[in-house]
């Protein structure tokens, strides 16, 4: 892992420290299958190796390839992070021991989210009880986050109005991978619906195995992004609808509110979900189900959104370059 | 002794890489790459504090006693796709930029802010 990022240090060619940081990105999912950390791996693996390396792919494109030499010496730079390096290490021998059951971070509330966990949800997976039922708020609040994110990226980038059709269509006629690919595109026709099947086996099946709406959210908008790439934006457009998405993703944090007013009005506190039902389990489990669905949502609208918002500037300006001169 | 903290020196190495990478390169799309890899060497510092020796994943199963630490991973698991999102927004952010000045190089938009003054 080390070696990948020095690498990346050195790199000046932009489109391979992209590539870098997608092998980064899965080896540090990896270490988390190995440290146990199933859940974060499953959203690293998606995230790190995948739409980040996409996104990042596209702003690629749309600026420079190179990356300009540096001018001035780094040495205050690296004199800087040296300093800093040496005493974070200093800092680590005061750290407990790794791995060892007696640390500070092992013997508080971690020991009553595994003991008394299941009793209360009834779900076997404890990472996603916490995130849902204990920490609900919290994750509420990353819900809006990605929902600004979103809406603030679809404000800096969204084009308005548009490039006339005709030209619009000859030009994707010559440059989508449709044409260009027959394995790829017949590959991809036949992965696509096991992508999004699994995207959803993994939203309703977060509760007893690895899991959950963030993963699926992810995994179900690689899938839109995918099929967008293979038969070119106009035509993934033309079934995925922008407007449309922009309503999902609303839809998504609407879902997450909504279930903590229900929650209010039946005499509980916000996102408490034990008071939605008579038996407090059976609401539990709900109430979980309700709001992974609103992250799901959320998530996979937001990200699928940011992909098209950032594809359709980049086409919009390579149409005016090869008309305009 | 040393290998109890051998986690934690990867992380340091990795965070000040990534310090490295954002003071000391101009370009904007590298210097998000920096960060990318410094908020991933948070990452791999709260996991391996959650590790435990002889634990499992934390998903309840018969016959296991011993599980990981769920917290830092619910912590680290929503992180990431908040990381996501901000990152897809300073990319937003340097491609308006670029239409803007032309250029993702921080010398070349100083220069210009410069001139303009």
């Amino acid at each position: 892992m080390v070696g990948v990022v020095v690498a990346i240090v050195w790199m000046k060619d932009l489109f391979s420290v992209v590539m870098l940081l997608g092998i980064y990105g899965l080896l540090t999912a990896s270490f988390f299958v190995a440290m146990d950390a199933v859940d974060v791996a499953f959203t690293e693996a998606s995230v790190g190796a995948g739409i980040s390396t996409l996104l990042l792919l596209v702003a690629v494109a749309k600026t420079k390839r190179k990356e300009h030499p540096v001018r001035h010496k780094p040495y205050i730079a690296l004199l800087v992070v040296i300093v800093t390096g040496a005493l974070l290490i200093y800092g680590t021998f005061d750290m407990p021991r790794f791995g060892v059951a007696d640390a500070p971070g092992h013997t508080h509330v971690a020991q009553r989210y595994i003991q008394d966990s299941y009793e209360e949800i009834g779900i076997p997976n404890i990472v996603t009880s916490v995130l849902a039922s204990y920490r609900g708020f919290d994750t509420f609040g990353e819900v809006v986050v990605i929902f600004t994110a979103g809406i603030a990226v679809l404000a800096l980038l969204s084009v308005v109005g548009g490039v006339s059709g005709v030209r619009r269509q000859s030009f994707y006629e010559q440059h989508s991978m449709y044409e260009q690919h027959k394995v790829l595109r017949i590959v991809s026709k036949i992965l696509i619906p096991f992508i999004l099947m699994f995207a959803l086996y993994v939203q309703f099946h977060g509760e007893y195995s690895p899991g959950g709406g963030f993963q699926a959210g992810v995994i179900f908008a690689a899938g839109l992004i995918l099929f967008a790439m293979l038969f070119g934006l106009s035509t993934a457009q033309r079934f995925i609808k922008i407007a449309w998405l922009q309503l999902m993703a609303a839809l998504g944090v609407l879902i997450y509110g909504a279930v903590g007013v229900v929650s209010f009005l039946n005499g509980g506190s916000f996102l408490d979900y034990s008071v939605l039902l008579e038996n407090p389990v059976a609401g539990q489990h709900v109430g979980i189900i309700l709001i992974e669905l609103g992250v799901g949502l959320t998530v996979a609208s937001v990200i699928t959104l940011i992909f098209f918002t950032f594809a359709n500037r980049k086409e919009q300006y390579q149409i005016v370059d090869s008309t305009g001169e | 002794m040393l290998i109890g903290h051998y986690n934690y020196w990867v992380v340091v190495a990795l965070m000040m890489l990534g310090f490295f990478i954002i003071i000391a390169h101009g370009n904007l799309i590298k210097k998000i790459v920096g960060l990318t890899i410094f908020q991933t060497s948070v990452f791999i510092f709260y996991i391996s504090v959650a590790k435990l020796d002889g634990g499992t994943a934390p998903i309840l199963a018969e016959g296991f006693t011993d599980y990981a630490n769920p917290l830092p991973h619910v912590l680290i698991l929503t992180a990431i796709v908040v990381g996501i999102a901000t990152t897809a927004l300073g990319l937003a952010l340097t491609v308006r930029i670029n239409e803007a000045y032309g250029s993702i190089e921080e010398e070349f938009i100083e220069k210009q802010d410069n001139q303009s003054c």
